[in-house]
């Protein structure tokens, strides 16, 4: 069997056995989940964010033309299973992708959903319609796609520059939703309207953002909330403590940290509480355009001067992980192992000799105890960022840089960045999709808008396109392990730690998986359920 | 009196015209906009879609045709559009008044339901069991902060009721609406009723040391006429000027107890604006207190006038 019929068929044979787990559980249908929200969503737009803020709530308001298996934690190109799409194939030399689509499909406001609607969504994406999106934060995940075409009303495809197998795992994030055509983007941030589970109902500014049932939802049986409702609480002491009295069914996205998941164990004993990795990690971004971090040297001696079991004991209570740039295993799929990770420069876990190396590094540049390099390190006035860059200000010490504190106002931190006027930057990333094609691309590749510092090298470029054109995902694997190290020992975006936090739900919600290696894809909440 | 009444209302418009080239100017003085906001969520900056939508919001326009626009706007009781949530700027603002003057008036109605008489039982009582115990009390509601108290009274709820006095849905009748604001009220009306406590405490002692009441007393009026009717009446002055004060102050109290009650008022969706730099939400929003503020000052000045006869606003 071929690569292309292979996949295909797999796709299938996955959507029968999510069919099947689906009807084995007798569900009860009725009910509104209820949930805590952060903050006023930015907008209702999912293609124009980056943010599990508009994700979480709107990604039910969507369908996908294929999604990742909401009942499976860990994402991978084998959980992929069909949405709007009944089926799919590539073309013999994988640079098209066909979708053939379910009908009878309407959108909420009754239209027909046509193939036409998927075109309409990409060519948006690509910037090539009339109409345009305020923000394209995901441009450089399509960076391949040359055009949608369609063939009829039920079939779609995909034209590539190039192969690439995992760009389906694109489509499958709750970050690609299929928008229509006839709803310009000025509504769909304020009152979006899909074809998926949930309508939208309303959004008022710091009080609530509320979905109902889709009576007509195309997918029989489901979905078996009468609705979803949000409470924008942005107390963080408060909303966990609501949750705590039972005002909640489920906290907002890995909300509660590890320190506050102890306060939760032991006031809500009953509740489930999952401690994930969440895909965010914590990382440096260094300005090597400027002097002093235009010289590699400086930049290597930063990276072994890290202590990262320091930062994973005193902020992540040991919990938090070491990796690169992929999300290291066993949640990740991609990650370095960690024999391997440990040879990485700055890895070892002998911190001494590293440091030992480091100031070695640091004296043959002329610098010492009595000429110490002065830095700033910037980064949000956000406990998150702040507390993190405080413990590298103090590993700095060690070889001879004093850092100094530069906090920023949120508003701010992006024009800073963008203007590269920082030394050193305390950031955290996001990754939507755990796959190297979404990570890659994003954030290590020349051009890409969220490659903040400008990392550009032609031979991670090659290297980035060999990985992401390798139909065996094993070599794959081995091959972005190499990408990686060569990353992490460029400086390109130093690693710290790999987040964790928990998410929590009443015992009585059903038909919820936390995902373990994105917070961006298990909210379509069609198979959700409340046992009361 | 009336020439009085004309000078401070014109006074007062003159106020207003300063307030609103100061917000104005200082929005625009803050670092970083709207636009950067929305980018942040979006995770980066482009120049070009930056520009595209600040030409869009009208933000490439020079600052004094913008304040223009704007006071041409606010006479024709045209407030603008949000610029997070796209809505009229009226109707982000107008349900979240009510559910803030409600919330203050409440605070203010504890605090002088508290602070007037307590602060009369502590300056007659002076240096007794009662006083110092008062007194105590009244430090501790000037020293707490009000975000730390108001979680603490939820914890207490969550930990021996199980409930949370917080705002997640509308109440449905005045008595829910009333015990749903009562606590955060008393959050936020014990600090002022300390504040009035003391200052009528001690008010009161000085009154009391006047040779009328001395006069009173020697005439052989009750305690209670000496105190109620002869001192509090001219203690009450410089509390009259502090109740003032503290119902403009309120505000600021009222911003982290709606954070921290999650209620849905202005105070906390002025700074949820500053913080966004929804320029509209701000500006109209801080010209509204800044009426209030101004409008509470000239009837604080009306009723000097009224509670204190000596003093006259001569034509």
């Amino acid at each position: 069997m071929g690569y292309p019929l292979s996949a295909a068929a797999f796709g299938l044979g996955v959507a029968m056995l999510a069919g099947y787990a689906g009807t084995a559980l007798a569900q009860k249908d009725g009910g509104v989940l209820k949930l805590y929200h952060r903050g006023t969503p930015p907008s209702g737009s999912i293609h124009e964010e980056a943010t599990n803020s508009t994700v979480s709530p709107y990604m039910g308001v969507f369908n996908n033309l294929v999604m990742y298996r909401q009942d499976e934690a860990k994402n991978s190109l084998e959980t992929i299973v069909p949405d709007l799409a009944e089926s799919w194939s590539w073309n013999s030399d994988g640079t098209q992708l066909t979708f053939k689509l379910h009908q009878g499909v309407q959108w909420h406001d009754d239209k027909p959903f046509t193939a036409t609607d998927v075109k309409c969504t990409w060519d948006l994406v690509l910037g090539k319609s009339k109409a345009k999106l305020r923000k394209n934060p995901r441009k450089s995940w399509y960076k391949n796609l040359k055009e949608v075409t369609t063939n009829g009303d039920h079939e779609v495809t995909f034209h590539l520059k190039r192969r690439q197998p995992a760009f389906i795992a694109l489509l499958a994030s709750g970050y690609s939703p299929v928008y229509p055509c006839h709803v310009p983007p000025k509504t769909m941030r304020t009152a979006p309207i899909g074809t998926g589970p949930f309508k939208f109902v309303s959004l008022k500014q710091n009080e609530h953002v509320k979905f109902t049932k889709n009576e007509n939802y195309w997918k029989e049986g489901k979905p078996h909330l009468d609705g979803h409702e949000w409470t924008i609480i942005k107390s963080r002491s408060t909303r966990v403590l609501a949750f705590i009295a039972g005002e909640f069914d489920m906290t907002f996205t890995t909300d509660v940290t590890i320190p506050l998941l102890k306060d939760v164990r032991s006031q809500a004993p009953n509740a489930v509480c999952d401690l994930v990795t969440t895909n965010v990690s914590t990382n440096l971004i260094v300005n090597q355009d400027t002097p002093p971090f235009d010289n590699s040297d400086i930049r290597r001696a930063m990276v072994l001067s890290i202590d990262r079991q320091a930062f994973i004991d005193i902020l992540g209570h040991g919990e938090t992980l070491q990796g690169g740039a992929m999300m290291p295993p066993p949640s990740g799929v991609w990650g370095m192992p960690p024999e391997i990770l440990q040879q990485v420069a700055g890895y070892n876990p002998d911190v001494e000799a590293n440091r030992a190396e480091a100031r070695k590094i640091m004296e043959g540049l002329g610098y010492g105890p009595e000429n110490r390099l002065a830095v700033k390190i910037s980064t949000r006035n956000i406990s998150i960022y702040r507390d993190p860059a405080v413990i590298l200000i103090d590993h700095l010490k060690h070889i001879y840089i004093d850092g100094e504190l530069d906090t920023v106002e949120t508003s701010n931190w992006h024009p800073k960045v963008a203007r590269k006027d920082y030394m050193i930057g305390l950031n955290l990333t996001g990754v939507g999709v755990d796959d190297p094609d979404a990570n890659f691309y994003e954030n290590y590749s020349c051009g890409s808008q969220r490659n903040y510092t400008g990392y550009c090298k032609e031979e991670m470029e090659a290297l980035f396109k060999e990985q992401s054109m390798m139909t065996d995902q094993e070599e794959r694997k081995k091959l972005v392990w190499e990408i990686d190290k060569r990353l992490q020992e460029d400086a390109a975006r130093p690693m710290i730690f790999h987040n964790k936090a928990a998410h929590c739900y009443q015992p009585y919600v059903k038909g919820f998986v936390t995902h373990v290696n994105s917070v961006y894809n298990n909210w379509r909440l069609e198979d959700v359920w409340l046992d009361r | 009196m009336s020439a009085y009444i004309v000078k401070r209302f014109l006074l007062m418009i003159l106020t207003l015209v300063g307030m609103s080239i100061i917000i104005f100017v200082l929005l625009r003085l803050m670092p970083g906009n709207i636009v950067d906001i929305m980018f942040d969520s979006a995770g980066f900056v482009d120049p070009a879609e930056k520009a595209n939508i600040e030409r869009e919001l009208g933000l490439d326009q020079p600052i004094p045709v913008q304040y223009f626009e704007w006071i041409h706007g606010l006479i024709v009781w045209d407030l603008g559009f949000s610029y997070v949530s796209e809505m009229p700027v009226a109707d982000e603002i107008q349900p979240r008044i009510p559910i803030t003057a409600k919330l203050a008036a409440l605070s203010l109605f504890f605090a002088i339901l508290f602070g007037l008489p307590l602060g009369v039982i502590s300056a007659v009582r002076q240096n007794s069991g009662m006083d110092y115990t008062l007194r105590c009390i009244s430090l501790s509601g000037l020293s707490l902060p009000s975000f730390w108290l108001a979680l603490l009274i939820l914890m207490a709820f969550v930990q021996y009721t199980g409930s949370i006095p917080i705002y997640i849905n509308p109440p449905d009748n005045l008595w829910d609406e009333l015990l749903l604001y009562s606590i955060p009220a008393a959050a936020v009306g014990f600090r002022s009723s300390a504040l009035i406590m003391r200052l009528t405490r001690s008010s009161m002692l000085e009154v009391m040391r006047q040779d009328y009441i001395r006069t009173a007393r020697s005439k052989g009026a009750s305690d209670n006429a000496v105190n109620y009717r002869h001192a509090l009446k001219n203690a009450v002055l410089p509390v009259t000027t502090i109740i003032g004060i503290e119902a403009a102050f309120l505000i600021g109290g009222l911003i982290i107890t709606e954070t921290v009650f999650n209620i849905p008022g202005v105070a906390h969706f002025l700074v949820e604006a500053i913080l966004m730099r929804d320029y509209p939400i701000v500006q109209n929003l801080v010209m509204l207190i800044a009426l209030v503020t101004v409008l509470i000052n000239f009837l604080v000045d009306m009723l000097y006038a009224v509670l204190d006869p000596r003093i006259k606003y001569a034509d």
